[in-house]
């Protein structure tokens, strides 16, 4: 009984897209199957057309090196944070509920806002270099550094998601241990390998993959800062599936191409944690 | 000079007890004083869109480093701009979050107490539905919508922006119901209150703040939303403040300073909630009824 408007919601609005999106994928699906409600069976027409496209591979590449990229910044950059914010100092805990603000903001005002910082022309960042006598980049117009800008603008975004959840980890793993390992000799980067790491790699893994889940499905950022471009240097798989439904309007084709991102977000989610279960038997 | 030897020596002795006490002490702050660095760089882009927000609005080539000639122009053009999209954020944010704690609250409940087949299949279905992109969902909406005539409208929005409350919400707030003793609530069942009674007189006030702490995400995420607002609507009859501000920088604009006031409107609700939420989720945290 309680849990009935839960499930029907869920059905409704994950369930029935993810099956819809399916059926979509075999279809010629277009602005004329709104006018006509007819949507042609095509088989894996859809499928052949944008895999064998173009962009396709530069799309699944810029993908990975957008998730692994920002991925891996973040998770350095948070536990730097995090181990940082352990030592208990005096403001810490003002200062790490403060961090958590560009996780908080909309995505699409932090896109606004780098946009400016990093114009070309006019934005502060190279105005602050212009300082010490370095030249304009082009942070954003270049089709070589647009991505790399791209994903230091998420990594600025995630840390401090990735921050607080292993500061929680952090916290959690018991004190009497790092005495214990003192003892032993053990205190430094010593404790940090035999100890701390140890101890939080399940904090890890969910860190890590929950980052790849929605890493791997940004949209607003990069729409906000460069629109996929420039020459399509930025365009992911998710901001091509956008681009064909709901820019040329082959719905058909934006659902197919979607599907495989869930493919691919599934595959590494189950790989990730039948590893990670092995090494933690082990 | 002999005078002074006796308590030269004591000084020392004292200075060898404290000096690692004013060692600690001293690289405490200075942890404070590396900490309060690191911030402003990462703050530095919220900064520098309030600084832009107040500065004239003009054809200057290099922005100043301080808003000392502030000016409200920018804010006076983006609120003229943007006044009925705030509104209408403000609509579905608060939609959302209501229909979000109606749905979440009681599967939450269930879910943490109660002990039925299916507990496992929702949960599995909460986790799997994070991994299903946006873009998935607002292809296959937009043709429903447009069959059911939702398209352009503020509940067609609401229901589709609580896709990322709802599951958060069941998530917290189920977090937060396990740690409710199933003792107070079968002395209420003992006393002849239902299920239903139950839920409403002991669960729910017990779960305030954990409602307060879904609620406020759950508007948040609404606030923030981009990607049903883009693909959701096709007029400019309902529009949230997050597609005003992407129009905003879409088109060439000279006119920063109003992109940035719009920027900093539509941030408010997240800096209120960082004030506000440290405490709920504080409260939520460490909040039980019986020992």
């Amino acid at each position: 009984m309680f849990l009935v408007p839960a499930a029907v919601y869920l059905i409704l609005f994950f369930g029935y897209p993810v099956v819809k999106n399916i059926i979509m994928s075999f279809q010629a699906y277009t602005t004329t199957t709104f006018y006509t409600g007819v949507a042609p069976w095509v088989g894996i027409q859809n499928y052949v057309h944008v895999i064998t496209s173009q962009i396709f591979g530069t799309a699944l590449l810029n993908t990975a090196l957008f998730t692994i990229g920002s991925i891996v910044a973040q998770f350095v950059l948070g536990l730097a944070f995090a181990l940082f914010f352990r030592r208990n100092f005096p403001l810490s805990g003002l200062l790490r509920s403060l961090l958590l603000l560009p996780w908080l903001l909309p995505l699409i005002v932090s896109s606004a806002v780098w946009k400016w910082i990093l114009d070309q022309d006019s934005g502060v960042l190279n105005q602050f270099l212009h300082g010490f006598g370095l030249g304009s980049v082009p942070w954003l117009t270049s089709t070589s550094v647009a991505l790399i800008t791209v994903i230091g603008v998420n990594v600025w975004i995630g840390i401090p998601f990735n921050t607080t959840i292993l500061y929680g980890g952090l916290q959690d793993i018991p004190p009497e241990l790092y005495e214990a390992a003192s003892l032993d000799g053990a205190t430094g980067w010593k404790a940090f390998t035999n100890v701390t790491w140890p101890l939080l790699r399940p904090v890890v893994s969910v860190t890590l993959v929950l980052g790849v889940v929605y890493t791997i499905k940004v949209l607003d950022i990069i729409l906000g800062l460069t629109n996929g471009g420039p020459a399509n240097s930025t365009q992911t798989i998710a901001t091509q599936s956008y681009e064909l439904s709901f820019k040329q309007f082959d719905f058909g084709q934006g659902a197919a191409l979607s599907n495989i991102l869930i493919v691919i977000s599934a595959l590494f989610a189950i790989v990730y944690l039948r590893l990670n279960r092995k090494a933690v038997d082990d | 000079m002999t005078d002074n030897a006796l308590p030269l020596r004591v000084a020392t002795q004292r200075e060898v007890a404290t000096k690692p006490r004013v060692k600690r002490h001293r690289t405490k702050w200075l942890s404070t004083a590396i900490g309060i660095l690191l911030l402003c760089i990462m703050l530095f882009p919220v900064y520098w869109m309030i600084n832009i927000s107040l500065q004239p609005a003009g054809p200057a080539i290099e922005a100043a480093w301080f808003p000392i000639h502030a000016q409200l122009n920018g804010y006076v053009q983006a609120f003229h701009d943007q006044a009925g999209n705030l509104v209408t954020s403000l609509l579905i944010a608060l939609g959302s979050v209501v229909i979000s704690l109606v749905i979440a609250t009681p599967a939450a409940y269930a879910l943490a107490q109660f002990k039925v087949k299916g507990v496992g299949i929702v949960l599995f279905g909460i986790l799997i539905s994070q991994m299903i992109p946006g873009i998935v969902v607002a292809n296959a909406l937009y043709a429903a919508y447009n069959d059911l005539h939702l398209l352009n409208s503020i509940p067609g929005l609401i229901l589709a922006d609580s896709t990322a409350g709802i599951p958060f919400a069941i998530l917290i707030m189920r977090a937060f119901m396990l740690n409710i003793p199933t003792s107070i609530i079968e002395a209420a069942k003992v006393d002849g209150a239902g299920n239903f009674r139950a839920f409403r007189s002991i669960v729910l006030p017990i779960s305030f703040n954990a409602l307060i702490t879904a609620g406020l995400f759950t508007f948040l995420f609404t606030w923030s939303d981009f990607l049903f607002a883009l693909t959701l609507t096709t007029t400019q009859n309902v529009q949230p403040i997050t597609l005003g501000i992407y129009q905003y920088i879409g088109t060439f604009t000279a006119d920063w300073s109003t992109v940035m006031a719009a920027a900093v409107m539509a941030s408010i609700p997240a800096i209120v909630l960082l004030l506000a939420a440290q405490k709920f989720i504080a409260a939520g945290a460490t909040g039980g009824a019986v020992k």
